[in-house]
């Protein structure tokens, strides 16, 4: 029964082991052409490396002149000030277009449409959707609220409607076998339902919109990304990273806020 | 007469003053928030007509456009794919220091969480800058700008699900004589492998939205293409590229999103 | 030979697991160590192959003494201590042949191990341990289609490829039923006679260790206070391992006097030790023991 040598081979995913290995050749292939593509070279890398070193150098220490100071203040806060408002309207633009993209509660080609408009704010990045927004509107933070509140609609109206699409019917259906209108169906039967979700939503894309609003400004849609990006371009590292330390300290600021606020909203 | 009458109300007294507290606070922020910015509304009027003429200018899209926009769109999946899977390589050892269970001492457990800080808290676009300055402008810094932001958010989330597995099964990889190496390959690894494949998936889907915009401070990408044809007002080809970046995004997501249920 | 002397162990919170535990496992005996929960069973098997670290003593496995080894060494020493644990702490999604072969990992470099290349002797005798253990032609399941008790066979085979010098077992029936327990505990010792290997085992239902001993040893409170053959251990020996009565007297009363910690014997994940039902299990079980 024992025969002397049995071997034993890791069972494969694939099936066969032919295949493994032309999925792992095609993989490796993949990076190797897009390596290739990038133009990455070890000189390059380390001439990079070369570089990084002083930069590195240049960025320390941070240091801002007075001016410099209060320039990056007064531009974190349009910044703040940007994800503030546009947390508001995006939320209120966002509440119609979820229920119109709820499946359960919204005809087919209404659905769609919204559905549509969901995907397209997702698939873009917010600097595109700011550099039009800016070529609409001109530079400054109107740009930006429009930005900031068509992304919060991909994000926002997205996870509303899929919440009102899990709501029990039953209730709903009960307050419209009461009598309810629309309307009151709508209050009584849908909206408890999904107001315990909503305050935890807007929370956390407040706290994204924050993250947001501190780089549209490299396209002109305002707040401290314009500085950044005039610092980088005026060589003036030390500038640099004294304005990234002032973003990293916001964004964990609101990081911070938003985590507990939500762990309350439990 | 008013003690007579049976009241109802939703939340008792101190609940409701807490929330018209807060309530009150957010209105107060957001009107402040608004008269800070000092957008006059002469501007706020012509806002709708604006808009609407530039998406008539972009209609209909220039379809004869497209090849020119062939290699730049397959030049960002390339900086997309090369940096999520460098960020996957680099995230393991950020993950394995950022978990409480599998760091050697309390320094390298903030060492892993200061790196993902850093990592998470700097966006895409800024990274960008900075290699551009080191690799000079090219896809080259794109690639290593995504894998820079890549590593924060790989290795939260990875480390996340290292504090999460059943050590019982690592302390019996232990138990049979296996080094530390040998311990994560057959104890750690098989458990986290499906969240590590998910999550590296997740963000290469990510990765694909974010390279897209990496051409504007020079970092390669259709966005060279992008932002040069927008300077130059021809709105047909910017819409264009816009569908075709909707598209790979689309294609993309719903790759990663295949993929994810494939491996679990 | 196993030897153990004056082992403690003081867990971080104060809490004193072990106070000062000799013991010699030897020959190809198997020893049940009994206990109430909270005891300190799993944290003295734990303390022998450091997974848990003991706080003073001497464990002295043959002429090493273990608890002097620095990391290298202990890893070299674990190769010949065989662990089999309560919740099987299989990896579980590995394939069967593969958690065999962790019992191998000692021997192999890490890049064998990660290509999965052991030499083929180790390869026949997992074969021949699983067809032994009753699971032959189940090597390439993944451990989490598998049964509790084919786990705990599984369990037993990763152990005893390693070809220790002794087999801990730490409550290898606590997650079976009783049928299953049976048969499980019957395989074990059966193999470790063929292979002339010791084994300690904990184990909290005394009429397995009954049953499957050769020596029977009592914890409680973190001190043995029993040690004998199976015949030996009447009901006065049980409540002295249970109630933590003195050996002279059959004061019931007392038991409230040394309550048993329950949960802080060790801290394990996924730990099912329940202190109650295993309270009244053992009173059942003096209550048998006495007739």
């Amino acid at each position: 029964m024992a025969t002397r040598d049995r071997t034993w081979e890791r069972p494969s995913a694939f099936g066969r082991r032919e295949l493994k290995w032309a999925v792992y050749a095609g993989v490796v292939g993949f990076f190797v052409w897009s390596a290739w593509d990038l133009g990455v070279s070890p000189d390059r890398v380390a001439t990079g490396l070369g570089n990084a070193v002083t930069l590195l150098g240049d960025f320390f220490p941070p240091e801002a002149t007075p001016r410099q100071t209060t320039r990056i203040v007064d531009k974190m806060l349009e910044s703040v000030a940007m994800a503030m408002v546009s947390t508001l309207t995006g939320i209120v633009v966002s509440v119609p277009i979820a229920f119109m993209a709820a499946e359960n509660i919204s005809p087919k080609p209404l659905y769609v449409v919204n559905r549509g408009l969901i995907s397209i704010s997702r698939a873009f990045n917010a600097i595109i959707v700011a550099i039009i927004a800016v070529k609409a509107v001109g530079f400054g933070p109107l740009a930006g609220i429009i930005t900031i509140t068509f992304k919060t609609v991909g994000f926002f109206a997205k996870l509303l409607a899929e919440d009102i699409e899990d709501i029990d019917m039953g209730s709903v259906d009960a307050v419209r076998a009461a009598g309810g209108s629309p309307v009151q169906t709508l209050v009584y039967g849908v909206v408890p339902q999904i107001i315990p979700r909503f305050a935890g939503l807007s929370v956390y894309r407040w706290d994204i919109n924050i993250r947001t609003s501190t780089i549209i400004g490299i396209v002109g849609a305002g707040g401290i990304g314009s500085v950044l990006l005039t610092a980088f371009n005026r060589y003036d590292y030390g500038y640099v990273s004294a304005i990234l330390l002032a973003i990293i300290a916001v964004v964990l600021v609101a990081e911070g806020v938003s985590a507990v606020v939500r762990r309350r909203y439990q | 007469m008013s003690s007579e009458t049976v009241r109802w109300e939703r939340f008792d007294r101190k609940r409701r003053l807490g929330r018209f507290v807060a309530g009150l606070l957010v209105v107060v922020t957001i009107i402040a928030s608004w008269r800070f910015m000092a957008i006059d509304f002469v501007t706020l009027d012509t806002v709708p007509r604006e808009v609407a003429d530039l998406l008539t200018r972009m209609y209909p899209p220039d379809v004869a456009y497209t090849p020119q926009i062939v290699d730049p769109l397959i030049e960002t999946i390339h900086i997309a794919a090369l940096g999520t899977a460098g960020a996957l390589v680099l995230s393991i050892p950020v993950a394995l220091l950022a978990a409480e269970n599998t760091t050697p001492n309390a320094g390298t457990y903030w060492l892993g969480k200061l790196l993902v800080t850093v990592s998470r808290s700097v966006n895409t676009i800024i990274w960008a800058l900075i290699f551009v300055v080191i690799f000079g402008s090219g896809p080259l810094a794109g690639a290593v700008a995504i894998a820079f932001r890549s590593v924060g958010f790989l290795g939260k989330l990875l480390g996340e699900e290292i504090e999460e597995i059943d050590f019982g099964q690592v302390e019996a990889v232990r138990a049979s004589g296996a080094s530390v190496v040998q311990t994560l390959l057959y104890g750690v690894l098989p458990q986290v492998k499906p969240a590590l494949v998910g999550l590296g998936v997740y963000r290469w889907e990510i990765n694909i939205r974010d390279s897209t915009v990496l051409g504007f401070v020079g970092a390669g990408g259709i966005g060279v293409e992008l932002f040069r044809a927008i300077d130059a007002f021809a709105w047909r080809s910017v819409a264009m590229m816009l569908i075709a970046i909707l598209a790979i995004v689309i294609l993309s997501e719903l790759l990663s999103a295949h993929t994810r249920r494939l491996v679990r | 030979m196993l030897a153990v002397s004056d082992l403690c162990k003081t867990y971080p919170t104060g809490d004193e697991a072990l106070q000062g535990v000799d013991l010699t496992v030897e020959g190809s005996e198997t020893v049940a160590m009994i206990g109430p929960s909270g005891a300190g069973k799993s944290t003295f098997i734990r303390c022998i192959n450091r997974l848990t670290e003991p706080t003073a003593g001497e464990v002295w496995l043959d002429s090493t003494g273990l608890t002097a080894l620095g990391d290298d060494e202990l890893r070299t020493a674990r190769r010949d201590i065989g662990m089999i644990f309560q919740e099987y702490n299989l990896v579980e999604r590995l394939t069967v042949m593969e958690n065999v072969l962790t019992g191998r990992l000692g021997y192999v470099s890490a890049w064998q191990a990660f290509r999965r290349k052991f030499p083929a002797e180790d390869i026949e005798r997992a074969y021949e341990l699983l067809d032994r253990v009753g699971l032959g032609g189940m090597a390439d399941k993944r451990v989490d289609e598998l049964s509790g008790g084919q786990r705990q066979r599984v369990g037993i085979a990763r152990a005893v490829i390693q070809q220790p010098k002794i087999l801990l077992v730490d409550e290898p029936t606590s997650s079976l039923d009783p049928e299953t327990s049976e048969t499980v505990m019957e395989l074990l010792t059966e193999i470790a006679a063929e292979r002339e290997v010791p084994v300690l085992i904990n184990i909290h239902e005394v009429d397995l260790a009954l049953e499957h001993a050769d020596r029977i040893v009592g914890l409680h409170d973190g001190e043995l206070v029993f040690e004998g053959t199976p015949d030996d251990l009447d009901e006065r020996g049980l409540d002295t391992v249970y109630r933590g009565a003195e050996p002279a007297t059959t004061d019931t009363s007392r038991s409230t006097d040394t309550p048993t910690p329950a949960g802080d014997d060790q801290p394990r994940v996924g730990d099912a030790e329940v202190d109650e039902p295993v309270v009244a299990n053992t009173r059942e079980q003096s209550a048998n023991g006495g007739v």
